[in-house]
């Protein structure tokens, strides 16, 4: 991606349909300059992976996406030779006349060709930069893993001993997600760009509504938002809802008809905002106030 | 660079020193407030403001949080830092939160006074022996300096075995389950001859423990031993220890207490601690550690050890909702009360009472001797 500035940045991710802020625009600015990975960390449902996504279609490359999971290895994120395809291999070079003199050396490099290699997330990232690699949730992963991962992006490059060096064109844009579940190492956050990534303001929640959802009405936006928002203000709440949550009730709201906001509409939707029984109680006993307000 | 002149309208900068120079220097400001600024964090931070230009203090500030901060305790500082840093119209000096003195080391006495009982006993070792005895059982609360000194280095060798938890993953083992995926492979290596039978069982892993010390004012005779003790547990090989204070607000000590040793951590955890003595508002603690930590996983399978006497300034109501949300998360909930072991000691505190019918331990916790056994509950979750 061949940027100037941060406010070009966020312009094209604008173009995309992901609306960021100016602090967001220049870390993202400053990455991509740096080479540097980012490391995002927020409550769930802000955007973390969202932008990703928007990134890799913003540059037109590939996006390769890394899971993470407890009991995560390198050979779930890096490669795996595909062993039943070697040994089908060797049977059909059996089955074809034997392995004569010189031609078990052969039959033994021919093993170990490209077209029995499993490219995991991390290895396919290096061998199509440029590319945008999330890692998501890395917090799920075991330290060891995170060790690992240090290895590969500080020198984009990946060594497997029976093919040799596979290194970057160019080192591809990596975004790491965290939820915070666990502290991640320092040497691991030393080597990112850190961003806090915040819940939007009431402005621009509203204008990401209007550019993901342009069918909703505008005024159903500005009420939904201006509830959502409310609603986050509550500490009383389990799970205050993020922007995913605001996208799929508005989403939920305009497929039922609605062109506004009403107590009894907004009362049969509550699953798509909150998912807790508890918080579902006090939203609507809260919507009551927060309506007619 | 004109970016300087602005940073300097705002009273920020000196025209007769290099950006560089006054750049590096805030790094160390706040290095000095607390956060952990390493040479390559300042290097990256210059690289990133030289992208970005010293035109824009707001794109400066970004640079600096990404490049610098590594949590959002970090980025509170940071802001506090930056804003003293280069715009000190603002009034200086501010004032900080009060952080108690360090505690300074007196000797240790060869044996206390009144500590060794039998006047007439000559043997030193036989007479330390006693004491160590009599220690166990005091409550800490009531300790003279050289005993608690003697205290801390008994609590330093607080015996603890973490506790495990099964994980999905396997290990191999000489019985159990066979495992085929390894037997096929080992036959493999032998070009398809039988091989010996390997066979696995269900790997355990450390189950994490929680631990949420009370600093309120109340609890202030036993938050030192507390954090002893927490210290102890941290450093236990494979023991995965998280600690936190609860008090006023929800502080995150683990990164303190990783310090080896005890003094030199307890002197890092009370600069961490923003709240040490002050009120209690147990229940809304536990709400902020379960939204911001334990729903999202830190909690989940974890023993969690609330330890505090449960007096609650706050609704004993909701201090009773968030231990029972804590006790839908976690694997076990444990309760240590240091009054719980005194004599004529009744749970009559509002939230005590209210806690107590959704934890599933507990324990007394005013003396070594109570410590040890918290260790061994511990042990068995």
């Amino acid at each position: 991606m061949q940027v100037e500035s941060s406010a070009q940045v966020a312009e094209q991710l604008a173009a995309t349909g992901y609306l960021c802020d100016e602090s967001l625009a220049t870390v993202v600015f400053l990455a991509g300059r740096m080479q540097r990975p980012l490391l995002l960390e927020g409550e769930p449902g802000t955007g973390k992976t969202a932008l990703a996504e928007a990134l890799a279609q913003v540059a037109g490359v590939p996006l390769l996406r890394l899971q993470c999971y407890e009991g995560i290895d390198a050979s779930q994120a890096l490669y795996d030779w595909d062993f039943p395809r070697q040994v089908l291999h060797l049977r059909a070079l059996e089955a074809a006349g034997g392995l004569g003199g010189q031609g078990v050396e052969e039959a033994e490099k021919s093993l170990y060709d490209e077209r029995f290699l499993l490219a995991r997330p991390v290895l396919a990232a290096l061998q199509q930069a440029p590319a945008v690699l999330l890692v998501d949730e890395v917090d799920r992963a075991d330290d060891e893993f995170e060790a690992f991962l240090l290895e590969v992006l500080s020198t984009y490059q990946v060594s497997i001993p029976e093919l040799g060096t596979v290194r970057a064109a160019e080192p591809p844009l990596v975004v790491l997600t965290s939820n915070r579940t666990r502290e991640l190492h320092d040497a691991l956050k030393r080597r990112c760009l850190y961003h806090w990534v915040d819940h939007p303001g009431l402005e621009r929640e509203v204008e990401i509504v209007r550019t993901r959802l342009p069918e909703v009405s505008a005024a159903l936006a500005r009420q939904v938002v201006d509830v959502v928002q409310q609603l986050r203000g509550d500490t009383g709440l389990q799970k205050p809802p993020g922007v995913a949550e605001t996208l799929d009730w508005s989403q939920a709201l305009h497929h039922l008809g609605c062109a506004e906001l009403d107590l009894e509409t907004a009362a049969r939707t509550l699953g798509a905002l909150v998912k807790y029984r508890e918080d579902a109680d006090r939203v609507k006993h809260a919507l009551d106030r927060l309506l007619t307000t | 660079m004109t970016g300087l002149d602005e940073l300097d309208q705002r009273g920020g900068l000196d025209q007769r020193r290099a950006p560089d120079e006054v750049l590096l220097g805030f790094t160390t400001a706040l290095r000095a407030a607390g956060v952990a600024v390493t040479h390559d964090r300042s290097a990256a931070f210059l690289e990133a403001c030289a992208h970005v230009g010293l035109a824009d203090p707001a794109a400066v500030r970004t640079a600096g949080r990404s490049t610098l901060c590594g949590g959002p305790d970090d980025l509170h500082r940071f802001d506090g830092v930056f804003e003293a840093y280069f715009d000190h119209r603002a009034g200086l000096p501010r004032p900080r939160p009060a952080t108690p003195g360090a505690p300074t080391l007196t000797s240790l006495p060869e044996t206390d006074a009144d500590g060794a009982g039998e006047g007439d006993d000559s043997d030193p070792v036989r007479a330390r022996a006693s004491d160590a005895e009599v220690l166990r059982h005091r409550d800490v609360a009531t300790l003279s300096a050289g005993e608690k000194q003697r205290l801390a280095a008994q609590l330093a060798r607080l015996r603890f075995r973490p506790p495990r938890r099964r994980t999905a993953r396997h290990d191999r083992w000489h019985r159990g389950q066979v495992d085929a995926r390894a037997t096929v492979r080992a036959s493999l290596r032998r070009l398809g001859e039988p091989a010996p039978i390997a066979y696995r069982r269900r790997g355990t892993r450390p189950r994490r423990v929680v631990l949420l010390v009370d600093v309120s004012g109340s609890m202030s005779g036993y938050a030192d031993a507390l954090l002893r003790v927490a210290h102890r547990l941290t450093h236990v090989p494979d023991a995965r220890v998280e600690t936190f204070t609860v008090g006023t607000r929800l502080t995150h000590l683990t990164r303190a207490l990783s310090v080896r040793d005890p003094e030199r951590a307890l002197v890092a955890a009370g600069d961490t601690v923003p709240d040490w003595s002050g009120g209690t508002r147990l229940g809304e603690s536990l709400q902020v550690f379960l939204d911001r930590w334990g729903r999202r996983g830190l909690a989940r399978g974890a023993v969690v050890v609330v330890l505090s006497d449960g007096w609650e300034r706050g609704d004993p109501s909701l201090l009773a909702e968030q231990v029972r949300r804590l006790r839908r998360v976690a694997h076990r909930v444990v309760w240590v009360n240091p009054h719980r072991g005194k004599d004529g000691y009744e749970p009559v505190q509002g939230g005590v009472v209210a806690v107590l019918p959704h934890v599933d331990d507990f324990l007394a916790g005013h003396s070594l001797a109570t410590y040890s056994e918290l260790c061994e509950v511990l042990s068995r979750a």
